[in-house]
């Protein structure tokens, strides 16, 4: 091969490289189709971010009241709600089935069991071992009542969508209203935040597809619908707020003790790597 | 080495004893004591370690987390998540595992790039490499079922996907289909057995380990020169030398592995595979791992299924042939000033292509504006990962052979040590 050859190939070669890097990095920036989220900055984001106990009560009080009228949380049971982290959690009680408030909470709900003398299925007040009741006996009753469409288990919600918890909270916000031109269907609500594609529905300039999509449910909150125990002004933004991160919370209740083993964790391996890299000097030394 | 006589001599009776009946402790003295590795070894070197760390790490949280899996549809998600939730530790061992397979695959990813650059490949190593690319295939099988196991919307649709392209080979695909899958479609029968062999194949990977370091300590290691060892002024005895350089990598693996475990642990992995498998909805956008999104491109790439279920296959099996594709007599792409650019420029494509593997073929990689009827013109995802599929293969089958013959190699140094001398005086 001749020099000239060598030269020609190195060349085309970083201009190959070149011209892939080029292509590639416009291609990184492509968008979705959904407005982007909002940002609620919540208080357990980063690497040492907690949960605020009381922002918890307050998005379990919401579950409760509002969502949980058409959605279950079949992973969920009554003792999780005071277990350590929970919304209910107490330092005196670490069994959280002992705590008064979490047995008092379980106490308000019935569940179903099958009486031993008679196999007969009847209903007795649950216990903190309970899983939360689900509000309709299986999924064909829940699409009976919700339009056809399945009101989906809210237990891992936010792990379960990007950005789960900035998507929650921008969601229950996003209902804004119907732009002229766009053709919803009865029983279809507009929100900026669904994920969809509108182009089929809608009649306007074509550029001008509005972001966002349709989805089943209905505005579920709204200004003063829950009512907060702590004086909270019962905001939209609040409400929306405080479940979003209840659900944050049930999605992954050892979330903050995950980030705190980290720590330690990065810790021991920064200190254990210094020691062994002071072993590797000496031991090389003189050999390279 | 081979011919490296040993040099063990057991103390005590119990050695001795044991010495003349199973020579267990011989052997893992002169392999991993005693034996002479070269001296001018990088840190690009330590992945072999690295990775039977990673193996190591993966049989024991599996082991545990078996004890607590459901493998049936109604159960599997639910048994995941009361693992996560209601297990001692349970949440640490399960995101150990899901994210270990992750590290696993960005380790064998740069010692295969790492073999590759160096020529590790080349004679007398091509069992060698023909072991590990064998280790790699079983890893790509068991990783995609365990995938399937969380029974998650990605996990299911990826073994529909994925099992129905056996049913693109003409005449008896359908029939293989069918027994792979256990029935008519993903279901009981496909989780169970799936279960069943990704318990089984990390044992046998562990099998073919054994065998890759017994090819290994045939022929001893490569180099960064690629010139063979002459002296034992070119060697360090594994022990202390190596063992204390692969510490320093293996720590800070970890940190890389702990700070996905405990502070990205789901950054890896799809949303969707947190929504319980559904067969009668599917998702927006099927993706396998990243760690397959190379292979996925390649196989959507190509519009006639069969042909490209055929090329991603081929461009695993291509890896296979490599000790046999590559003419050059120069082993090291330190001294091979053309072929290293074209290897630049494979790593770049193997990146892109995963890349694209996670886009959806029609989306635009750019657009140059719009046509009349208002579609955007430019490159699609699809038309650049058949520019990037080509070169993957032209890489192996056209670059690979012809370079090797018309390249000028620079000149090689004469023995490690001189290469390490050299070295010095560079910097001095």
């Amino acid at each position: 091969m001749s020099p000239f050859m060598t030269k020609s190939l190195k060349l085309l070669g970083g201009l190959a490289v070149a011209a892939t890097l080029g292509l590639g990095m416009p291609a990184l920036a492509a968008g979705g189709h959904a407005k982007k989220l909002q940002e609620a900055e919540f208080s357990f984001e980063g690497p040492f971010g907690t949960f605020d106990q009381a922002e918890l009560q307050r998005g379990y009080k919401v579950y409760r009241e509002v969502c949980a009228s058409c959605h279950a949380m079949n992973l969920m049971s009554f003792r999780n709600l005071g277990q350590k982290g929970g919304p209910f959690y107490d330092e005196r009680y670490s069994n959280p089935n002992d705590n008064p408030v979490v047995k008092q909470i379980a106490s308000e709900f019935e569940v179903a069991e099958i009486d031993p003398e008679s196999g007969d299925e009847v209903m007795r007040k649950a216990t903190t071992s309970d899983r939360f009741p689900s509000p309709f006996r299986n999924d064909e009753a829940a699409k009976a009542s919700n339009g056809g469409a399945l009101p989906p288990d809210l237990s891992v919600m936010a792990k379960a969508r990007h950005d789960g918890a900035n998507y929650i909270y921008s969601l229950l916000q996003g209902y804004d209203p119907e732009p002229h031109g766009l053709t919803v269907a009865p029983g279809q609500h507009y929100n900026v935040y669904f994920p969809g594609d509108l182009t089929s529905a809608w009649t306007g300039d074509h550029d001008k597809v509005p972001a966002g999509g349709v989805l089943a449910m209905a505005a579920p909150l709204s200004d003063g619908r829950v009512t907060f125990d702590d004086g909270t002004p019962s905001t939209l933004k609040n409400q929306s707020r405080a479940v979003a991160a209840f659900i944050a919370w049930t999605s992954e209740p050892h979330a903050i003790e995950r980030k705190q083993t980290g720590v330690a964790v990065l810790l021991y391996l920064l200190i254990f790597f210094g020691i062994t890299y002071l072993a590797y000097r000496q031991v090389w030394r003189g050999k390279h | 080495m081979s011919d490296h006589p040993s040099t063990y001599t057991p103390k005590t009776g119990i050695e001795k004893w044991l010495d003349a009946r199973l020579p267990i402790l011989r052997l893992a003295h002169d392999s991993f004591v005693d034996y002479p590795t070269p001296k001018n070894l990088n840190y690009w070197w330590t992945f072999g370690g690295i990775l039977s760390l990673c193996l190591g790490i993966q049989i024991i949280t599996g082991v545990v987390l078996a004890m607590h899996y459901v493998p049936h549809i109604d159960h599997a998600f639910d048994s995941l998540e009361r693992i996560r939730r209601d297990v001692n530790g349970g949440w640490l061992i399960q995101f150990v595992h899901s994210n270990g397979a992750s590290m696993f695959f960005f380790a064998v990813y740069i010692h295969m790039f790492r073999g590759l650059y160096y020529g590790s490949y080349k004679a007398p190593r091509e069992v060698l490499w023909l072991l590990g690319c064998i280790i790699y295939f079983l890893m790509i099988a068991t990783a995609f079922m365990g995938y399937v196991l969380p029974w998650g919307q990605m996990s299911y649709y990826g073994a529909v996907v994925i099992t129905n392209l056996i049913g693109a080979i003409p005449i008896v695909g359908p029939s293989i289909l069918t027994w792979l899958q256990g029935g008519f479609s993903v279901d009981q029968a496909t989780l169970n057995r799936f279960f069943s062999l990704h318990y089984l194949l990390p044992f046998v990977i562990a099998g073919v380990v054994v065998l890759h370091v017994w090819a290994l300590h045939v022929c001893g290691q490569n180099n960064p020169t690629g010139v063979e060892v002459k002296s034992k002024e070119d060697t360090v005895p594994f022990t202390p030398y190596a063992t204390v350089k692969d510490g320093v990598a293996m720590i800070l693996f970890l940190m890389l592995f702990a700070v996905f475990v405990f502070f990205l642990p789901n950054a890896l992995g799809h949303v969707d595979n947190y929504v319980k498998a559904n067969p009668l909805q599917t998702p927006a956008h099927i993706v396998p791992e990243w760690y397959m999104l190379p292979f996925y491109a390649i196989l959507r790439a190509i519009p006639d299924k069969l042909i490209g279920v055929i090329a991603m296959f081929a461009a695993i099996a291509v890896i296979f042939a490599l000790p046999w594709l590559d003419t050059s007599k120069v082993r090291s792409m330190r001294y091979r000033p053309v072929m290293r650019w074209f290897f630049v420029l494979f790593v770049i494509t193997c990146c892109l292509l995963g890349w694209c593997g996670g886009q959806l073929p029609e989306d635009m990689v750019f657009s140059l504006g719009k046509d009349t009827a208002g579609h955007a013109i430019g490159l699609k995802v699809v038309h650049l990962s058949q520019i990037l599929t080509a070169y993957y293969f032209a890489f192996f089958l056209i670059i690979m052979p012809w370079i090797g013959l018309k390249e000028e190699p620079l000149p090689v140094p004469a023995s490690i040590s001189e290469a390490v001398l050299l070295n010095h005086t560079k910097h001095s």
